[in-house]
Protein backbone atom coordinates (compact mmCIF):
# COMPACT_ATOMS: atom_id res chain seq x y z
CA UNK A 1 0.00 0.00 0.00
CA UNK A 2 2.84 1.83 1.10
CA UNK A 3 3.77 1.93 -3.04
CA UNK A 4 0.69 2.69 -4.06
CA UNK A 5 0.32 5.44 -2.15
CA UNK A 6 3.88 7.61 -3.17
CA UNK A 7 2.84 6.70 -7.14
CA UNK A 8 -0.10 8.58 -6.03
CA UNK A 9 1.44 11.98 -5.06
CA UNK A 10 1.08 14.06 -8.60
CA UNK A 11 3.80 15.03 -10.08
CA UNK A 12 3.29 18.79 -9.39
CA UNK A 13 3.56 18.17 -5.84
CA UNK A 14 7.38 16.86 -6.46
CA UNK A 15 8.18 19.40 -8.70
CA UNK A 16 6.96 22.25 -6.68
CA UNK A 17 9.40 20.89 -3.70
CA UNK A 18 12.27 20.74 -5.68
CA UNK A 19 11.98 24.13 -6.39
CA UNK A 20 11.04 25.75 -3.18
CA UNK A 21 14.40 24.21 -2.54
CA UNK A 22 15.73 25.96 -5.82
CA UNK A 23 14.51 29.36 -4.94
CA UNK A 24 16.20 28.88 -1.56
CA UNK A 25 19.33 28.40 -3.27
CA UNK A 26 18.56 31.40 -5.80
CA UNK A 27 21.34 33.85 -3.76
CA UNK A 28 24.17 31.68 -4.25
CA UNK A 29 24.50 32.32 -7.58
CA UNK A 30 22.82 34.01 -10.53
CA UNK A 31 22.55 30.00 -12.69
CA UNK A 32 20.89 28.64 -9.85
CA UNK A 33 18.39 31.85 -9.94
CA UNK A 34 18.01 31.06 -13.57
CA UNK A 35 16.88 27.53 -12.51
CA UNK A 36 14.27 28.61 -9.87
CA UNK A 37 12.00 31.06 -12.32
CA UNK A 38 11.86 28.44 -14.69
CA UNK A 39 10.32 26.41 -11.66
CA UNK A 40 8.84 29.17 -10.41
CA UNK A 41 6.52 29.88 -13.73
CA UNK A 42 6.22 26.06 -14.37
CA UNK A 43 4.65 26.08 -10.67
CA UNK A 44 2.63 29.30 -11.67
CA UNK A 45 0.58 26.90 -13.89
CA UNK A 46 0.43 23.91 -13.26
CA UNK A 47 -1.12 25.51 -9.63
CA UNK A 48 -3.46 27.92 -11.54
CA UNK A 49 -6.63 28.75 -9.63
CA UNK A 50 -9.63 27.77 -11.47
CA UNK A 51 -10.50 30.11 -14.24
CA UNK A 52 -13.36 32.72 -13.58
CA UNK A 53 -11.81 33.88 -10.50
CA UNK A 54 -14.21 37.25 -10.42
CA UNK A 55 -12.61 40.71 -9.40
CA UNK A 56 -14.29 44.34 -9.70
CA UNK A 57 -12.98 46.29 -12.09
CA UNK A 58 -15.35 49.00 -12.97
CA UNK A 59 -18.94 49.09 -13.43
CA UNK A 60 -19.31 46.80 -10.46
CA UNK A 61 -20.50 43.72 -11.74
CA UNK A 62 -24.05 44.66 -12.38
CA UNK A 63 -25.68 41.28 -13.66
CA UNK A 64 -27.56 41.53 -17.09
CA UNK A 65 -30.83 39.58 -17.73
CA UNK A 66 -32.79 38.02 -20.12
CA UNK A 67 -29.82 37.35 -21.74
CA UNK A 68 -30.34 34.37 -24.52
CA UNK A 69 -27.71 31.63 -25.67
CA UNK A 70 -26.54 31.62 -29.31
CA UNK A 71 -25.74 29.18 -32.19
CA UNK A 72 -22.47 31.32 -33.09
CA UNK A 73 -20.82 30.14 -29.59
CA UNK A 74 -17.76 28.45 -29.91
CA UNK A 75 -17.81 25.86 -27.06
CA UNK A 76 -13.79 26.27 -26.20
CA UNK A 77 -13.44 27.01 -22.84
CA UNK A 78 -13.74 30.68 -21.93
CA UNK A 79 -10.63 32.51 -20.25
CA UNK A 80 -11.12 33.63 -17.14
CA UNK A 81 -13.11 36.97 -16.32
CA UNK A 82 -9.76 38.31 -14.25
CA UNK A 83 -7.47 37.91 -17.40
CA UNK A 84 -10.28 39.47 -19.71
CA UNK A 85 -10.36 42.36 -18.06
CA UNK A 86 -6.85 42.52 -16.22
CA UNK A 87 -4.96 42.29 -19.74
CA UNK A 88 -5.87 44.00 -23.02
CA UNK A 89 -5.08 47.25 -25.54
CA UNK A 90 -6.85 50.02 -24.80
CA UNK A 91 -4.17 52.99 -25.92
CA UNK A 92 -6.60 55.96 -24.85
CA UNK A 93 -6.02 55.12 -20.93
CA UNK A 94 -2.29 53.19 -21.47
CA UNK A 95 -0.17 51.92 -23.93
CA UNK A 96 0.67 48.82 -21.24
CA UNK A 97 -1.99 46.32 -21.36
CA UNK A 98 -1.85 45.84 -17.83
CA UNK A 99 -2.95 49.79 -16.34
CA UNK A 100 -5.99 49.97 -18.67
CA UNK A 101 -7.79 48.13 -15.58
CA UNK A 102 -7.02 50.19 -12.70
CA UNK A 103 -7.07 53.69 -14.87
CA UNK A 104 -10.41 53.12 -16.42
CA UNK A 105 -11.99 51.98 -12.94
CA UNK A 106 -13.60 55.61 -13.65
CA UNK A 107 -14.66 56.00 -16.65
CA UNK A 108 -18.24 57.32 -16.71
CA UNK A 109 -20.43 55.80 -19.16
CA UNK A 110 -23.59 57.59 -17.97
CA UNK A 111 -25.03 59.64 -18.96
CA UNK A 112 -23.67 58.54 -23.22
CA UNK A 113 -25.47 59.47 -26.33
CA UNK A 114 -24.62 57.59 -29.78
CA UNK A 115 -25.02 59.88 -32.72
CA UNK A 116 -25.92 58.19 -35.61
CA UNK A 117 -25.04 60.19 -38.55
CA UNK A 118 -23.47 60.41 -42.62
CA UNK A 119 -25.57 58.58 -44.81
CA UNK A 120 -29.01 57.84 -43.36
CA UNK A 121 -32.48 59.23 -43.76
CA UNK A 122 -32.93 60.59 -40.64
CA UNK A 123 -29.73 61.65 -38.29
CA UNK A 124 -30.46 61.07 -34.93
CA UNK A 125 -28.70 60.76 -31.72
CA UNK A 126 -29.55 57.79 -29.15
CA UNK A 127 -29.53 57.58 -25.67
CA UNK A 128 -27.57 54.38 -24.66
CA UNK A 129 -30.47 53.20 -22.42
CA UNK A 130 -32.41 53.04 -25.68
CA UNK A 131 -29.49 51.54 -27.65
CA UNK A 132 -29.14 48.66 -25.35
CA UNK A 133 -33.12 47.53 -25.89
CA UNK A 134 -32.56 47.26 -29.89
CA UNK A 135 -33.09 43.58 -29.76
CA UNK A 136 -32.47 41.05 -27.44
CA UNK A 137 -29.28 40.46 -25.83
CA UNK A 138 -27.09 37.35 -26.36
CA UNK A 139 -23.93 35.68 -25.05
CA UNK A 140 -21.70 34.99 -27.56
CA UNK A 141 -18.54 32.97 -26.89
CA UNK A 142 -16.01 33.99 -29.22
CA UNK A 143 -12.18 33.18 -30.43
CA UNK A 144 -10.46 36.84 -30.16
CA UNK A 145 -7.01 37.33 -31.80
CA UNK A 146 -4.76 40.32 -31.00
CA UNK A 147 -2.75 41.61 -33.96
CA UNK A 148 0.35 40.89 -31.31
CA UNK A 149 -0.31 37.04 -31.63
CA UNK A 150 -2.32 36.48 -28.44
CA UNK A 151 -5.30 35.31 -28.31
CA UNK A 152 -8.42 34.65 -25.78
CA UNK A 153 -12.10 33.11 -25.83
CA UNK A 154 -14.67 35.28 -24.68
CA UNK A 155 -18.15 35.35 -23.41
CA UNK A 156 -19.56 38.30 -24.94
CA UNK A 157 -23.59 39.62 -24.19
CA UNK A 158 -24.69 41.74 -27.06
CA UNK A 159 -26.67 42.13 -30.07
CA UNK A 160 -26.24 41.93 -34.03
CA UNK A 161 -24.67 45.59 -35.22
CA UNK A 162 -27.25 44.83 -38.11
CA UNK A 163 -30.08 45.83 -35.47
CA UNK A 164 -28.56 49.12 -35.01
CA UNK A 165 -28.25 49.57 -38.85
CA UNK A 166 -31.52 48.92 -39.42
CA UNK A 167 -32.82 51.43 -36.68
CA UNK A 168 -30.36 53.95 -38.55
CA UNK A 169 -31.66 52.87 -41.82
CA UNK A 170 -29.27 54.19 -44.12
CA UNK A 171 -29.29 55.40 -47.80
CA UNK A 172 -28.98 52.30 -50.30
CA UNK A 173 -25.69 54.68 -51.59
CA UNK A 174 -23.99 53.92 -47.78
CA UNK A 175 -21.79 51.53 -48.82
CA UNK A 176 -19.35 51.65 -45.12
CA UNK A 177 -20.42 52.23 -41.89
CA UNK A 178 -17.36 54.46 -39.75
CA UNK A 179 -17.53 53.97 -35.71
CA UNK A 180 -15.71 56.65 -33.46
CA UNK A 181 -14.69 56.58 -29.84
CA UNK A 182 -15.51 58.98 -27.07
CA UNK A 183 -12.88 62.41 -26.92
CA UNK A 184 -12.59 62.78 -23.08
CA UNK A 185 -9.02 63.32 -22.52
CA UNK A 186 -10.04 64.17 -18.84
CA UNK A 187 -10.93 60.75 -18.51
CA UNK A 188 -8.53 59.45 -20.44
CA UNK A 189 -5.18 59.79 -19.86
CA UNK A 190 -3.28 58.93 -22.87
CA UNK A 191 -5.50 61.29 -25.21
CA UNK A 192 -3.36 64.25 -24.13
CA UNK A 193 -0.36 62.45 -25.66
CA UNK A 194 0.41 62.14 -29.17
CA UNK A 195 0.52 58.47 -29.41
CA UNK A 196 -2.11 57.60 -31.62
CA UNK A 197 -4.52 60.23 -33.64
CA UNK A 198 -7.44 60.77 -31.49
CA UNK A 199 -10.47 60.02 -31.30
CA UNK A 200 -9.96 56.29 -32.16
CA UNK A 201 -12.05 55.40 -35.54
CA UNK A 202 -12.54 52.05 -37.24
CA UNK A 203 -14.59 50.98 -39.76
CA UNK A 204 -16.22 48.14 -41.81
CA UNK A 205 -17.64 47.41 -45.16
CA UNK A 206 -21.79 47.36 -45.25
CA UNK A 207 -22.19 43.81 -45.72
CA UNK A 208 -19.03 42.99 -42.96
CA UNK A 209 -21.61 45.00 -40.70
CA UNK A 210 -24.71 43.18 -41.44
CA UNK A 211 -23.25 40.20 -41.10
CA UNK A 212 -25.01 38.10 -38.01
CA UNK A 213 -21.70 37.39 -36.16
CA UNK A 214 -20.87 41.28 -35.98
CA UNK A 215 -22.00 42.94 -32.84
CA UNK A 216 -22.43 45.48 -30.36
CA UNK A 217 -21.01 44.58 -27.39
CA UNK A 218 -22.44 45.49 -24.27
CA UNK A 219 -21.18 42.84 -21.28
CA UNK A 220 -19.47 40.11 -20.24
CA UNK A 221 -20.00 36.94 -18.41
CA UNK A 222 -23.44 37.87 -18.48
CA UNK A 223 -22.32 41.18 -16.60
CA UNK A 224 -22.59 44.72 -17.71
CA UNK A 225 -19.41 45.11 -19.46
CA UNK A 226 -16.48 46.34 -17.68
CA UNK A 227 -14.89 49.83 -18.70
CA UNK A 228 -11.89 48.47 -19.24
CA UNK A 229 -12.84 46.26 -21.88
CA UNK A 230 -14.97 49.33 -23.76
CA UNK A 231 -17.97 50.14 -21.93
CA UNK A 232 -20.66 51.04 -22.75
CA UNK A 233 -20.58 50.07 -25.89
CA UNK A 234 -18.27 47.87 -28.17
CA UNK A 235 -17.66 46.49 -31.40
CA UNK A 236 -16.73 42.91 -32.19
CA UNK A 237 -16.00 41.02 -35.11
CA UNK A 238 -14.22 38.28 -34.24
CA UNK A 239 -13.01 37.20 -37.87
CA UNK A 240 -10.55 40.15 -37.62
CA UNK A 241 -7.50 41.42 -35.18
CA UNK A 242 -8.97 42.36 -32.17
CA UNK A 243 -7.85 46.32 -32.77
CA UNK A 244 -11.20 46.22 -35.53
CA UNK A 245 -13.12 46.42 -32.38
CA UNK A 246 -13.59 49.93 -31.43
CA UNK A 247 -14.99 50.66 -27.61
CA UNK A 248 -17.05 53.52 -25.96
CA UNK A 249 -18.67 54.21 -29.15
CA UNK A 250 -20.15 57.94 -29.43
CA UNK A 251 -20.55 57.89 -33.10
CA UNK A 252 -21.36 55.70 -36.15
CA UNK A 253 -21.72 57.14 -39.35
CA UNK A 254 -22.57 55.76 -42.71
CA UNK A 255 -20.27 56.67 -46.03
CA UNK A 256 -20.07 55.53 -49.65
CA UNK A 257 -16.04 55.56 -48.96
CA UNK A 258 -14.01 53.61 -47.21
CA UNK A 259 -13.58 55.49 -43.71
CA UNK A 260 -9.83 56.09 -42.43
CA UNK A 261 -9.04 54.11 -39.36
CA UNK A 262 -6.74 54.75 -36.96
CA UNK A 263 -4.05 52.24 -36.95
CA UNK A 264 -4.22 52.14 -40.45
CA UNK A 265 -3.30 56.06 -40.29
CA UNK A 266 -0.58 54.95 -37.59
CA UNK A 267 1.13 52.48 -39.97
CA UNK A 268 -0.67 51.69 -43.05
CA UNK A 269 2.40 48.96 -44.11
CA UNK A 270 0.87 47.25 -41.49
CA UNK A 271 -2.71 47.46 -40.58
CA UNK A 272 -5.01 47.88 -43.63
CA UNK A 273 -8.71 48.74 -43.46
CA UNK A 274 -9.55 44.74 -43.58
CA UNK A 275 -7.20 42.90 -41.09
CA UNK A 276 -9.21 39.93 -41.41
CA UNK A 277 -7.10 37.31 -39.07
CA UNK A 278 -5.25 35.52 -42.08
CA UNK A 279 -2.31 32.90 -40.89
CA UNK A 280 -0.66 33.62 -44.28
CA UNK A 281 0.13 37.27 -44.26
CA UNK A 282 2.30 38.22 -41.54
CA UNK A 283 3.01 41.22 -39.59
CA UNK A 284 5.93 42.69 -40.80
CA UNK A 285 7.52 42.69 -37.50
CA UNK A 286 6.06 39.33 -36.15
CA UNK A 287 4.63 35.85 -37.61
CA UNK A 288 0.48 35.57 -37.78
CA UNK A 289 0.77 31.84 -37.93
CA UNK A 290 0.43 30.84 -34.44
CA UNK A 291 -1.05 32.43 -31.45
CA UNK A 292 -0.44 31.91 -27.57
CA UNK A 293 -3.70 31.10 -25.53
CA UNK A 294 -4.09 33.45 -22.91
CA UNK A 295 -4.46 31.28 -19.35
CA UNK A 296 -2.61 28.04 -21.14
CA UNK A 297 0.22 26.74 -19.18
CA UNK A 298 3.35 28.73 -19.70
CA UNK A 299 5.23 25.41 -21.65
CA UNK A 300 2.25 24.78 -23.16
CA UNK A 301 3.20 25.11 -27.16
CA UNK A 302 1.85 27.95 -29.38
CA UNK A 303 -2.25 27.36 -31.52
CA UNK A 304 -2.31 27.56 -34.84
CA UNK A 305 -3.88 30.27 -36.18
CA UNK A 306 -7.05 29.75 -37.85
CA UNK A 307 -7.68 31.56 -41.37
CA UNK A 308 -10.59 34.34 -40.73
CA UNK A 309 -10.00 33.33 -36.78
CA UNK A 310 -11.81 29.73 -37.68
CA UNK A 311 -14.83 31.64 -39.25
CA UNK A 312 -14.19 31.06 -42.37
CA UNK A 313 -17.16 28.40 -43.11
CA UNK A 314 -19.17 31.87 -42.10
CA UNK A 315 -17.57 34.84 -43.74
CA UNK A 316 -14.99 33.41 -46.35
CA UNK A 317 -17.83 34.72 -49.23
CA UNK A 318 -17.72 38.38 -48.10
CA UNK A 319 -14.59 38.43 -49.43
CA UNK A 320 -14.65 36.12 -52.45
CA UNK A 321 -12.56 37.04 -56.10
CA UNK A 322 -10.37 39.51 -53.14
CA UNK A 323 -6.85 38.85 -52.96
CA UNK A 324 -6.43 38.76 -49.22
CA UNK A 325 -2.50 39.82 -49.65
CA UNK A 326 -3.21 42.77 -51.11
CA UNK A 327 -6.43 43.58 -49.39
CA UNK A 328 -4.67 42.97 -46.05
CA UNK B 1 39.23 62.36 -5.16
CA UNK B 2 37.25 60.62 -3.09
CA UNK B 3 39.34 57.62 -2.14
CA UNK B 4 38.07 54.57 -1.01
CA UNK B 5 39.85 51.22 0.89
CA UNK B 6 40.72 48.69 -1.10
CA UNK B 7 38.85 46.27 1.44
CA UNK B 8 35.58 48.87 0.81
CA UNK B 9 35.63 48.36 -2.45
CA UNK B 10 35.85 44.40 -2.22
CA UNK B 11 33.69 44.68 0.74
CA UNK B 12 30.90 46.41 -1.62
CA UNK B 13 30.98 43.91 -4.17
CA UNK B 14 28.26 41.22 -2.41
CA UNK B 15 25.81 43.65 -1.87
CA UNK B 16 26.29 45.37 -5.73
CA UNK B 17 26.22 41.42 -6.51
CA UNK B 18 22.70 41.07 -5.08
CA UNK B 19 21.32 44.17 -5.92
CA UNK B 20 22.13 43.16 -9.42
CA UNK B 21 19.82 40.23 -8.72
CA UNK B 22 16.97 41.94 -7.56
CA UNK B 23 15.47 42.00 -10.90
CA UNK B 24 15.02 38.47 -11.55
CA UNK B 25 14.61 38.22 -7.72
CA UNK B 26 11.47 39.94 -8.23
CA UNK B 27 10.18 38.16 -11.30
CA UNK B 28 10.91 34.87 -9.37
CA UNK B 29 9.16 36.30 -6.35
CA UNK B 30 5.92 37.17 -8.59
CA UNK B 31 6.09 33.81 -10.31
CA UNK B 32 5.99 32.32 -6.73
CA UNK B 33 2.77 34.57 -5.86
CA UNK B 34 1.65 34.02 -9.26
CA UNK B 35 1.30 37.55 -10.15
CA UNK B 36 2.92 37.71 -13.17
CA UNK B 37 -0.23 38.72 -15.13
CA UNK B 38 -2.68 36.96 -17.78
CA UNK B 39 0.67 36.78 -20.35
CA UNK B 40 3.69 36.09 -18.08
CA UNK B 41 5.92 34.99 -20.87
CA UNK B 42 5.74 38.82 -22.61
CA UNK B 43 6.01 39.88 -18.80
CA UNK B 44 9.05 38.67 -18.67
CA UNK B 45 10.56 38.97 -22.05
CA UNK B 46 10.11 42.97 -21.54
CA UNK B 47 11.65 42.51 -18.21
CA UNK B 48 14.79 40.79 -18.93
CA UNK B 49 14.72 43.32 -22.05
CA UNK B 50 14.39 46.08 -19.91
CA UNK B 51 17.10 45.36 -17.41
CA UNK B 52 19.22 44.21 -20.23
CA UNK B 53 19.44 47.70 -21.47
CA UNK B 54 19.57 49.30 -18.25
CA UNK B 55 22.61 47.16 -17.03
CA UNK B 56 24.49 48.22 -20.90
CA UNK B 57 23.84 51.84 -19.92
CA UNK B 58 25.09 51.62 -16.47
CA UNK B 59 28.24 49.65 -17.48
CA UNK B 60 28.69 52.97 -19.80
CA UNK B 61 27.79 55.22 -17.26
CA UNK B 62 31.04 53.96 -15.07
CA UNK B 63 33.65 55.54 -17.22
CA UNK B 64 31.90 59.25 -17.11
CA UNK B 65 30.93 58.57 -13.66
CA UNK B 66 34.08 57.67 -12.25
CA UNK B 67 36.10 60.99 -14.02
CA UNK B 68 33.42 63.41 -13.36
CA UNK B 69 32.95 62.58 -9.97
CA UNK B 70 36.56 61.60 -8.98
CA UNK B 71 35.59 58.05 -7.93
CA UNK B 72 38.55 56.09 -9.91
CA UNK B 73 37.18 52.80 -7.72
CA UNK B 74 33.97 52.86 -9.68
CA UNK B 75 35.50 50.59 -12.40
CA UNK B 76 36.06 47.83 -10.51
CA UNK B 77 32.51 47.37 -10.66
CA UNK B 78 32.85 47.48 -14.56
CA UNK B 79 33.31 43.76 -15.40
CA UNK B 80 30.08 43.04 -12.74
CA UNK B 81 27.93 45.11 -14.54
CA UNK B 82 28.44 43.78 -17.53
CA UNK B 83 28.43 40.56 -17.41
CA UNK B 84 24.80 41.44 -15.83
CA UNK B 85 23.86 43.22 -19.00
CA UNK B 86 25.27 39.98 -20.69
CA UNK B 87 23.43 37.96 -17.85
CA UNK B 88 20.01 39.27 -18.14
CA UNK B 89 20.44 39.47 -22.44
CA UNK B 90 20.85 35.79 -21.99
CA UNK B 91 17.63 35.40 -20.13
CA UNK B 92 15.78 37.62 -23.23
CA UNK B 93 16.91 35.25 -25.49
CA UNK B 94 16.29 32.31 -23.81
CA UNK B 95 12.81 33.51 -23.46
CA UNK B 96 12.78 33.70 -26.76
CA UNK B 97 14.14 30.35 -28.07
CA UNK B 98 12.43 28.43 -25.47
CA UNK B 99 9.35 30.25 -24.25
CA UNK B 100 7.99 31.63 -27.57
CA UNK B 101 9.31 29.80 -30.52
CA UNK B 102 10.16 26.24 -28.58
CA UNK B 103 13.48 25.43 -29.90
CA UNK B 104 12.08 25.50 -33.84
CA UNK B 105 15.33 26.84 -35.42
CA UNK B 106 13.46 27.32 -38.51
CA UNK B 107 11.13 29.54 -37.31
CA UNK B 108 13.76 31.58 -35.71
CA UNK B 109 16.12 31.81 -38.57
CA UNK B 110 13.21 32.80 -40.54
CA UNK B 111 12.18 35.70 -37.48
CA UNK B 112 16.00 36.95 -37.56
CA UNK B 113 16.51 37.51 -41.15
CA UNK B 114 12.82 39.13 -41.61
CA UNK B 115 12.14 40.59 -38.78
CA UNK B 116 14.22 43.52 -38.39
CA UNK B 117 13.62 44.30 -34.51
CA UNK B 118 14.64 40.17 -34.27
CA UNK B 119 17.81 40.71 -36.10
CA UNK B 120 18.67 44.12 -34.80
CA UNK B 121 17.85 42.16 -30.70
CA UNK B 122 20.29 39.14 -32.02
CA UNK B 123 23.26 41.55 -33.52
CA UNK B 124 23.52 43.47 -29.73
CA UNK B 125 23.52 39.98 -27.82
CA UNK B 126 26.26 38.45 -30.06
CA UNK B 127 27.89 41.54 -29.74
CA UNK B 128 27.92 40.62 -26.26
CA UNK B 129 29.33 37.67 -26.59
CA UNK B 130 33.22 37.93 -27.16
CA UNK B 131 33.10 40.74 -24.69
CA UNK B 132 31.53 38.32 -21.64
CA UNK B 133 34.15 35.45 -22.91
CA UNK B 134 37.32 37.83 -23.16
CA UNK B 135 35.84 39.68 -19.51
CA UNK B 136 38.90 37.55 -17.39
CA UNK B 137 41.92 38.85 -16.77
CA UNK B 138 43.54 36.30 -18.40
CA UNK B 139 42.07 37.56 -21.50
CA UNK B 140 43.12 41.09 -20.77
CA UNK B 141 46.79 39.62 -20.28
CA UNK B 142 46.54 37.39 -23.47
CA UNK B 143 44.83 40.30 -25.61
CA UNK B 144 47.37 42.91 -23.99
CA UNK B 145 45.85 46.27 -22.43
CA UNK B 146 45.10 48.02 -26.10
CA UNK B 147 43.90 45.33 -27.73
CA UNK B 148 41.29 44.29 -25.14
CA UNK B 149 40.14 47.85 -24.54
CA UNK B 150 39.97 48.20 -28.33
CA UNK B 151 37.56 44.71 -28.74
CA UNK B 152 35.43 46.03 -25.56
CA UNK B 153 34.27 49.23 -27.61
CA UNK B 154 31.60 46.17 -29.31
CA UNK B 155 30.08 47.44 -26.20
CA UNK B 156 28.59 50.66 -27.53
CA UNK B 157 27.43 49.36 -30.82
CA UNK B 158 25.60 46.11 -28.68
CA UNK B 159 23.74 49.07 -26.69
CA UNK B 160 23.04 51.06 -29.86
CA UNK B 161 21.71 47.62 -31.39
CA UNK B 162 19.28 47.49 -28.21
CA UNK B 163 18.18 50.53 -27.84
CA UNK B 164 16.97 50.03 -32.29
CA UNK B 165 15.69 46.67 -31.10
CA UNK B 166 13.04 48.57 -29.06
CA UNK B 167 12.42 51.44 -31.11
CA UNK B 168 11.85 48.91 -33.67
CA UNK B 169 9.43 46.16 -31.72
CA UNK B 170 7.01 49.34 -30.27
CA UNK B 171 3.66 49.82 -32.32
CA UNK B 172 3.53 53.25 -31.26
CA UNK B 173 4.42 55.42 -28.60
CA UNK B 174 8.13 55.88 -28.96
CA UNK B 175 8.92 57.73 -25.51
CA UNK B 176 9.88 54.69 -23.58
CA UNK B 177 12.94 53.42 -25.93
CA UNK B 178 13.58 57.44 -27.01
CA UNK B 179 14.58 57.56 -23.29
CA UNK B 180 16.79 54.80 -23.23
CA UNK B 181 18.27 56.28 -26.46
CA UNK B 182 18.72 59.58 -25.30
CA UNK B 183 20.66 58.17 -22.25
CA UNK B 184 23.01 56.20 -24.66
CA UNK B 185 23.20 59.35 -26.85
CA UNK B 186 24.65 61.18 -23.45
CA UNK B 187 27.42 59.04 -22.78
CA UNK B 188 28.18 57.97 -26.67
CA UNK B 189 28.86 62.10 -26.62
CA UNK B 190 30.53 62.29 -23.82
CA UNK B 191 33.05 59.67 -25.21
CA UNK B 192 33.05 61.38 -28.50
CA UNK B 193 34.19 64.63 -26.93
CA UNK B 194 36.80 63.22 -24.77
CA UNK B 195 38.41 61.82 -27.99
CA UNK B 196 38.14 65.16 -29.06
CA UNK B 197 40.13 66.79 -26.76
CA UNK B 198 42.07 64.15 -25.96
CA UNK B 199 43.25 64.33 -29.59
CA UNK B 200 43.57 67.95 -29.52
CA UNK B 201 45.21 68.19 -26.50
CA UNK B 202 47.73 65.54 -27.23
CA UNK B 203 48.49 67.06 -31.02
CA UNK B 204 48.93 70.20 -29.44
CA UNK B 205 51.55 69.26 -26.42
CA UNK B 206 53.31 67.19 -28.88
CA UNK B 207 53.20 68.52 -32.03
CA UNK B 208 52.24 64.97 -33.08
CA UNK B 209 50.02 63.23 -35.10
CA UNK B 210 46.58 62.68 -33.34
CA UNK B 211 46.79 59.56 -30.69
CA UNK B 212 43.10 57.73 -29.94
CA UNK B 213 41.73 57.86 -26.25
CA UNK B 214 42.72 55.27 -24.45
CA UNK B 215 39.93 55.41 -22.14
CA UNK B 216 36.42 53.50 -23.24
Amino acid sequence: MLIKKSSDVPSSEITSKSNYLNRRKFITGALATGAAIAGGLYLRNTDSPEHGSVEASGNGGQKLTGIVKSQYSTTEKPTSFKDITNYNNYYEFSTDKYRPAGLSANFKTRPWTVAIDGMVKKPTTLDIDSVLKLAALEERVYRHRCVEGWSMVIPWVGFPLSALIKKADPLPSAKFVAFQTILAPDQMPNQKADVLQWPYVEGLRMDEAMHPLTILAVGLYDEVLPNVDGAPLRLVVPWKYGFKGIKAIVKVSFTDKMPPTTWNIMASSEYGFYSNVNPTVDHPRWSQATERRIGDSLFAAKHPTLMFNGYGDQVASLYSGMDLRKNF
Amino acid sequence: MIKVPDKAVRGLKAPVFLLCLAPLALLVWKAFQQDLGANPVDVITRSTGKWTLVFLLTTLAVTPLRKLLAMPWLVRFRRMLGLFAFFYGCLHLTTYVWLDKFFDVHAMLHDIAKRKFITAGMTGWLLMLPLAITSTTGWIRRLGGKRWQQLHRLIYFSALAGVVHFIWLVKADLRRPLAYGSVLAVLLLYRFFLWGTTRFKSRARAGMPAVSATET
